[in-house]
């Protein structure tokens, strides 16, 4: 399980940006998390309870925002977001493409403070 | 300084969480290319074969070329001990309880190399399927790895490192039929995370496809550093 390191970046990034920002306590942190990251969810989230102990955002809410996979078919020249991961093929025309523009991120994208 | 009291404050951010570890890796891939080391990271679960096979193809490499291996052990391991036998520099990262190898690890690892004598180096990452797909380790070439033993359908439980890795592996081949595999199945399996992707069959013991991939690594070599030897 990986999630607990991935907490402990998370965590260490949250409050070198609250400290940057002066904030003096941290409500919630905005996370989107890529269906293809890597990382599942429950366990991240486990995690981030114990990462935060001690740090000025232990007792934050950890708010996930799951991002769908988007790809770029080559056939239709277009970009889809796919209902389920797999297969990663295009929704259309099902040819399979390598072409994943959204669906892998871990993004801190927003902090909300006091 | 004044500042809101009691006022809630939103800071947009925009920031990938595992930037440091992403950052060290672009530096280490500059590095390689700029020493011209080709590395492979190579990723699976326990028992995949991946040490016989890293085993064979470190002595053959190292005929021609300068080769060496990092290999990440959790505590109870090590592989690195048996990669030895290859007559290539080894060296052992043990992780602890960690199970993935992150970028830091690797610098660490080869501080006091001289990468300027080195051609190809091969990272066994940690023996596990899930967690090394997040950590880019600044390598050249991502190998996901599976054994017929372990059955057909088991790329597809794992789409996230499929999807991650440039190629795949398929060994202990000379078992296929002893364990009943359904090789289409398997690929179907892999095409559904990764459409098209190359797939190299081979077996350590039987000496089946070995030169094959070992060419293929070769030739890729060579793309990647052909710019600079112009
Ligand atoms: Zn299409």
């Amino acid at each position: 399980m990986h999630e607990l390191s991935i907490a402990y970046s998370l965590v260490q990034l949250a409050v070198e940006t609250a400290e940057q920002n002066h904030l003096k306590k941290v409500e919630a942190l905005r996370l989107k998390l890529g269906v293809f990251s890597g990382v599942v969810k429950e366990a991240l989230e486990f995690s981030f309870d114990i990462a935060t102990e001690g740090t000025i955002i232990e007792g934050a809410r950890l708010i996930i925002d799951e991002i769908p996979l988007k790809i770029y078919c080559p056939q239709c020249e277009k970009e889809y977001v796919l209902k389920k991961p797999v297969p990663v093929k295009c929704p259309k025309c099902s040819i399979g493409t390598d072409q994943i523009l959204e669906g892998k991120e871990i993004e801190l994208y927003e902090l909300v403070g006091g | 300084m004044s500042q809101a009291i009691e006022q809630p404050r939103i800071v947009k951010i925009r920031e990938n969480v595992l930037k440091k570890n992403d950052i060290l890796a672009r530096e280490l891939r500059k590095r390689f290319q700029e020493q011209q080391v080709y590395v492979v990271n190579i990723v699976s679960s326990p028992g995949s074969g991946k040490t016989t096979l890293l085993t064979e193809v470190l002595a053959r490499l190292s005929q021609k070329f300068n080769v060496a291996a990092l290999v990440g052990d959790l505590a109870t391991e090590n592989d690195a001990h048996r990669l030895e036998q290859s007559g290539a520099k080894v060296k052992q990262i043990t992780t602890g309880t960690v199970c993935h190898l992150e970028a830091q690890m690797i610098e660490d690892s080869i501080k006091n190399w001289d990468l300027n004598q080195l051609d190809f180096l091969f990272i066994e990452n940690v023996g596990n399927l899930v967690c090394p797909s997040s950590y880019d380790l600044g390598e050249n070439l991502r190998v996901v790895l599976f054994s017929t033993t372990e059955g057909e359908d088991k790329p597809e439980k794992y789409p996230t490192i499929v999807n991650s890795a440039d190629i795949a592996i398929l060994t202990k081949i000379d078992l296929l039929e002893a364990v009943d595999f359904n090789k289409e199945s398997f690929y179907q399996s892999i095409y559904q995370s990764r459409p098209n992707m190359k797939v190299f069959e081979v077996s350590a013991k039987k000496d089946i496809g070995i030169n094959q991939w070992m060419d293929f690594l070769i030739e890729e070599k060579m793309k990647a550093f052909k710019k600079m030897e112009v």
